[in-house]
């Protein structure tokens, strides 16, 4: 018996011909990309743990006013035990209390705020620097390019940790000096993907058509070119927000984030690793919180690549099929 | 190939020059006099301007730069503030610390990142794969300041608990003075830096593996009748291992500057300790020194991957 490819390939086609016959339609890269992570249940999923902390930071004061626990009030009599140690989890303070006696719950909301405005305010900062330089070094190439290009080595090459230490102990810290040193050492790795893409796009036909009618170098610039880098840059931008968030978490941990009393889960984790060994609660509920928020935006990230570029391999989910 | 290494050396070289420069602006956009910081509050204005003297602040701006970086290049890294010692002598002190630290976390990370990525690869979707990539996402997705407190609270302080005391909470004991006790101070920290770590390796041996034993010299190797285990190790690992290599030099080189994280919830002595004690004392020479210092590791380690790459892979012709 010979097998035979094209009849396999013809009754293949035959059996998915009946949705093909309806209508034809053309679909733009973002439609496919839109239709592939709607059927991804991982996607669909980790969307909705998101949308689900969104809601809940957006509702921080709303859930306080109800509990009518503040972010920074201290519960002297009800919230520490006689010695002075945080109360557990129970019905008045769902999540326990910390070791000022606050409310464990309702600060965990209030840090989620910080978190997600630090990781998308940072990120987005990080995307508009890389692409606007990315940009002007791939369209320009020669002398714009080299130094463009070997400022983004120095900066990708530099250990960012001891930097921003460095930069914290000039300007003191805060939330804005956070955001601003997290975007620094960010955006030079948005801006090698851009600058990459856009020296083989600008070879395209459609750039010397645009040339040639006379558009000048910005038109060419942010109008024909950037649209066609729009997709690996959202790509990368999804996966820099939890690495973000991680980073401010970890500046807040070493006390060169955002300053106590302000609620955030490193300053959180900072103030409870005195106390892990009284209040596992005290860890636990702003640990979890921080590690479920990095695991679904790095799950999500992962999707969306996919979801462009469906051939590359998946880096965190081993898909059926 | 000695064209491409001088021009190497020469970024790098540039690169701790932009450095220098950078970290001595830092001395004069600090917000606080150093002089007057130094002198106390009660000091009068002559003392202040004999302390100004003898720091030679009060020289030229491009004098006082020259001698910071023939200084500097002579393995002179100026004076600490809060207790006058030399900041080399400091480093010294927090550079084994650091580097026990490093070393010990870099073989178990390989070990544990290379080995679960190759295992992933060979058996594609298998339940081997998804624990993999599962594990990946989970310590990827973990601050290391987390898994650090969260090793603390379930390894050191529940076994404590329960009597059993394999993991110390924090310290350090020299290698020199007792071996045993050195290690048995750092396999927490050792876990901590490797786990989150391996996770990056995991996913990078996975995905180049995938790609690598997808191509045409693999099919051959395997189809001249090479037993499977010397394809995937010998031909296929060896090529994939590219990325891991620079990954790892980046990794190596950033964490010798000082594992700051983990030496802060461990109460390591180490460089990273050292900044961040040298931050809370405003000591602006240690801080610069150190990132120098730093810098110099990540230059140092960049130039050495870059060598590696022709060793590893015949195709790379370092041009």
């Amino acid at each position: 018996m010979t097998l035979t490819p094209p009849a396999t390939a013809e009754a293949a086609a035959a059996r998915v011909e009946p949705a093909a016959v309806d209508t034809i339609e053309g679909r733009s890269p973002w439609q496919l990309a839109f239709v592939r992570l709607r059927h991804d249940r991982v996607a669909v999923g980790s969307s909705a743990v998101i949308c689900l902390i969104v809601l809940l930071a957006v509702l921080a004061p709303v859930v306080a006013h109800l509990l009518g626990h503040g972010p920074n009030q201290q519960f002297r009599t009800t919230g520490l035990s006689a010695e002075g140690i945080p109360v557990g989890p129970g019905s008045t303070f769902l999540f326990g209390t910390d070791d000022l006696g606050r409310d464990v719950l309702v600060r965990v909301l209030y840090g989620a705020r910080i978190s997600l405005l630090v990781g998308v305010v940072a990120s987005g900062l990080a995307v508009v620097l890389g692409v606007i330089i990315g940009l002007a070094a791939g369209y320009f190439s020669g002398a714009v390019d080299t130094v463009l290009s070997r400022f983004m080595d120095v900066v990708l090459s530099l250990p960012y940790l001891i930097f921003a230490i460095a930069l914290v102990s000039l300007l003191g810290p805060s939330l804005m000096v956070s955001v601003a040193v997290i975007a620094f050492f960010s955006w030079a790795s948005v801006g090698r993907i851009v600058r990459g893409q856009v020296l083989s796009i600008k070879e395209k036909e459609f750039v010397e058509a645009a040339r040639s009618v006379g558009a000048g170098h910005l038109r060419i610039m942010f109008v024909d070119i950037l649209p066609n880098v729009l997709a690996p840059t959202i790509v990368y931008a999804t996966m820099l927000i939890p690495l973000s968030i991680v980073f401010e978490s970890t500046l807040s941990f070493l006390g060169i984030g955002v300053l106590p009393p302000t609620a955030t889960w490193g300053n959180m984790l900072s103030e409870s690793i005195a106390y892990y060994r009284v209040a596992w609660w005290f860890v636990a509920f702003p640990g979890l919180a921080l590690l479920i928020t990095t695991m679904a935006f790095n799950l999500l990230g992962d999707c969306v690549r996919d979801a462009f570029d469906p051939r590359g391999n998946r880096l965190f989910v081993a898909v059926e099929d | 190939m000695l064209r491409f290494l001088v021009r190497r050396i020469l970024f790098g070289a540039v690169v701790l020059w932009l450095v220098a420069t950078a970290v001595f602006a830092m001395y004069f956009i600090a917000p606080h006099d150093v002089a007057r910081t130094l002198a106390g509050r009660q000091a009068s204005a002559e003392t202040v301007a004999a302390i100004r003297h003898n720091l030679g602040l009060d020289r030229p701006l491009l004098v006082q730069y020259g001698s910071f970086l023939w200084k500097a290049l002579h393995g002179n890294l100026g004076y600490s503030y809060t207790n006058s010692q030399p900041v080399t002598t400091l480093i010294g002190q927090g550079l084994p610390v650091t580097a026990s630290l490093v070393a010990g976390g870099a073989i178990l990370w390989l070990v544990i990142g290379v080995s679960t990525g190759v295992l992933a690869s060979t058996h594609p979707r298998s339940v081997m794969d998804r624990s993999a990539t599962a594990f990946s996402l989970f310590f990827y997705s973990m601050p290391t300041f987390l898994l650090g407190e969260v090793l603390l609270l379930v390894l050191f302080f529940r076994l404590h608990l329960s009597g059993i005391d394999w993991f110390p909470g924090a310290g350090y004991v020299a290698l020199t003075e007792n071996p045993m006790e050195w290690a048995r101070h750092l396999l927490l920290p050792w876990l901590t830096i490797a786990l989150v770590t391996a996770a990056t390796y995991v996913r990078l041996t996975r995905g180049s593996m995938l790609d690598v034993l997808g191509e045409d010299y693999i099919r051959t190797a395997r189809a001249k009748g090479l037993s499977r285990r010397r394809v995937i190790y010998r031909h296929g690992l060896r090529a994939a291992l590219t990325p891991v290599v620079t990954q790892f030099g980046i990794d190596v080189g950033t964490l010798l500057g000082g594992a700051i994280v983990t030496e802060n919830v461990f109460g390591l002595p180490g460089l990273g300790e050292l900044v961040m004690t040298a931050l809370s004392k405003q000591d602006l020479p240690t801080i610069i020194g150190l990132v120098l210092l730093a810098s110099a590791f990540v230059v140092v380690a960049n130039l050495v991957v870059d060598i590696l790459y022709s060793v590893l892979d015949a195709r790379v012709r370092l041009s």
